[in-house]
């Protein structure tokens, strides 16, 4: 009984509020700046356009997503087909920019009907179904609320430790340019001097042979 | 049974209500892409967004109530917050815009905050019941949590935008020293045969009458 109560209670989170239109053979990205080791929950429904009731209805036929996310390597971590109503998870290994990307595996090339894509990403605590974790574990409602504060304060550490990786590389970044702007001038100064010299020789030579000295 | 499809229901429509959602994505140049949400009347909602790279960091955004009437429009704004209370019920469509510049490519941030937050339980409102000492310092624990993390997420989105930008900076300083070197040396040669050729000519002039 409580097990069916929260597969349907999973089953309505799937219709989240939000959405947007792409064509269907469209493809949309979004990008999810996260930290590593961080839980990335979607959700999403597509419905097409329908021309005779001139509204979005669900997809019939075998209509479904392709859910695609590269980590900040361009290496591709999740790439999947899922019905037109779905849910992905996928975790991070190296923090950084995580590419998700939407299309439709529609083959239609003519008369492509409009999408409706209905999206919702959590990332890291917010992922958490706390429903779920309090049916699971037998939770007390304060013991509850203690486990989303040790939740959050792990993600604002692992959010702190990956500002503090970013603010490395970034000076990093820095230096090196210093260093190369430095180096650079001197290049530049050593260019201007070779070519005043090759200048002066050459005009010297060509004096000379015009016999003007 | 009827206990637990009224409490199905409850939580089907809170789900609705109480939403919070963040996006970045690409917005490429001489386009623009519109968001909907549905939202209650009488919600409060607020929405934040920030052009992370790209031009010069601005887009327009529009957002539209349900009867049509413009509640926010702003051309070339790096970032802006707007907080609205709903006075009807329906879809609410927001939208980033582009079209003014031809080649820059954006990516926008935007957060989305619906109503108040969702409760862990149901049933588990803060006004529902009296509360424990403990439970209200674990809420305001819980509130203040909230905040840092999204202080962290305006200074992670600040950071990034100054990163993009001394990147781009750093490439742009890198082409025109390559092209000044360039200079250098063409304008070195074009001297040479500027003054080659004006001793040329004096030298001709004479031994020619």
């Amino acid at each position: 009984m409580l097990i069916s109560c929260f597969s349907v209670l999973i089953l309505i989170s799937n219709v989240s509020c939000l959405y947007f239109h792409i064509g269907e053979t469209q493809k949309k990205c979004f990008i999810e700046e996260i930290p590593d080791e961080t839980m990335v929950v979607g959700k999403y429904k597509v419905e097409i356009f329908d021309r005779n009731v001139n509204d979005y209805i669900p997809t019939v036929y075998g209509l479904g997503m392709h859910v695609e996310v590269r980590d900040p390597d361009d290496k591709i971590i999740l790439s999947r087909t899922y019905a037109a109503e779905g849910r992905f998870t996928f975790t991070s290994h190296t923090a950084g920019e995580h590419v998700v990307c939407l299309h439709s595996n529609s083959t239609a090339w003519f008369s492509a009907g409009q999408l409706r894509v209905h999206l919702d990403i959590q990332v890291g605590e917010h992922a958490v179904d706390y429903q779920q974790v309090q049916a699971k574990d037998k939770l007390s409602e304060l013991q509850l609320r203690v486990r989303q504060l040790l939740d959050q304060v792990e993600q604002i550490t692992k959010e702190q430790n990956y500002q503090r990786y970013r603010e490395e590389r970034f000076r990093q970044t820095s230096e090196s340019t210093n260093q190369r702007v430095l180096w650079w001038s001197i290049a530049q100064t050593v260019i201007l001097l070779i070519t005043g010299f090759l200048q002066m020789k050459h005009l010297k030579s060509f004096f000379e042979a015009k016999k003007l000295v | 049974m009827e206990h637990f499809t009224f409490i199905l229901a409850l939580f089907a429509t809170l789900f609705c209500l109480t939403y919070s959602v963040e996006l970045t994505f690409e917005l490429p140049d001489n386009e623009h892409q519109c968001f909907f949400e549905s939202i209650e009347k009488g919600t409060k909602s607020t929405i934040e967004f920030q052009v992370i790279t790209g031009g010069h960091y601005d887009v327009d955004m529009e957002l539209t109530a349900p009867s049509g009437q413009v509640l926010y429009k702003d051309v070339k704004k790096q970032y802006d917050s707007f907080t609205w209370t709903a006075d009807a019920s329906g879809i609410y469509k927001f939208c980033f815009g582009n079209e003014f510049s031809t080649f820059s490519h954006k990516v926008v941030y935007f957060d989305l905050q619906v109503g108040d937050e969702k409760p862990l339980m149901e049933g588990m409102d803060s006004q529902a019941k009296a509360m424990t000492l403990m439970e209200t310092s674990v809420q305001n624990v819980h509130e203040d949590f909230k905040t840092a993390i999204d202080y962290q997420t305006h200074f992670r989105l600040r950071e990034l935008q100054g990163r993009s930008f001394a990147e781009d900076l750093n490439e742009r300083v890198m082409y025109w020293s390559i092209g000044q070197s360039v200079v250098i040396v063409l304008i070195g040669i074009g001297q040479v045969m500027v003054l080659q050729s004006f001793f040329t000519d004096k030298h001709k002039t004479p031994s020619a009458t």
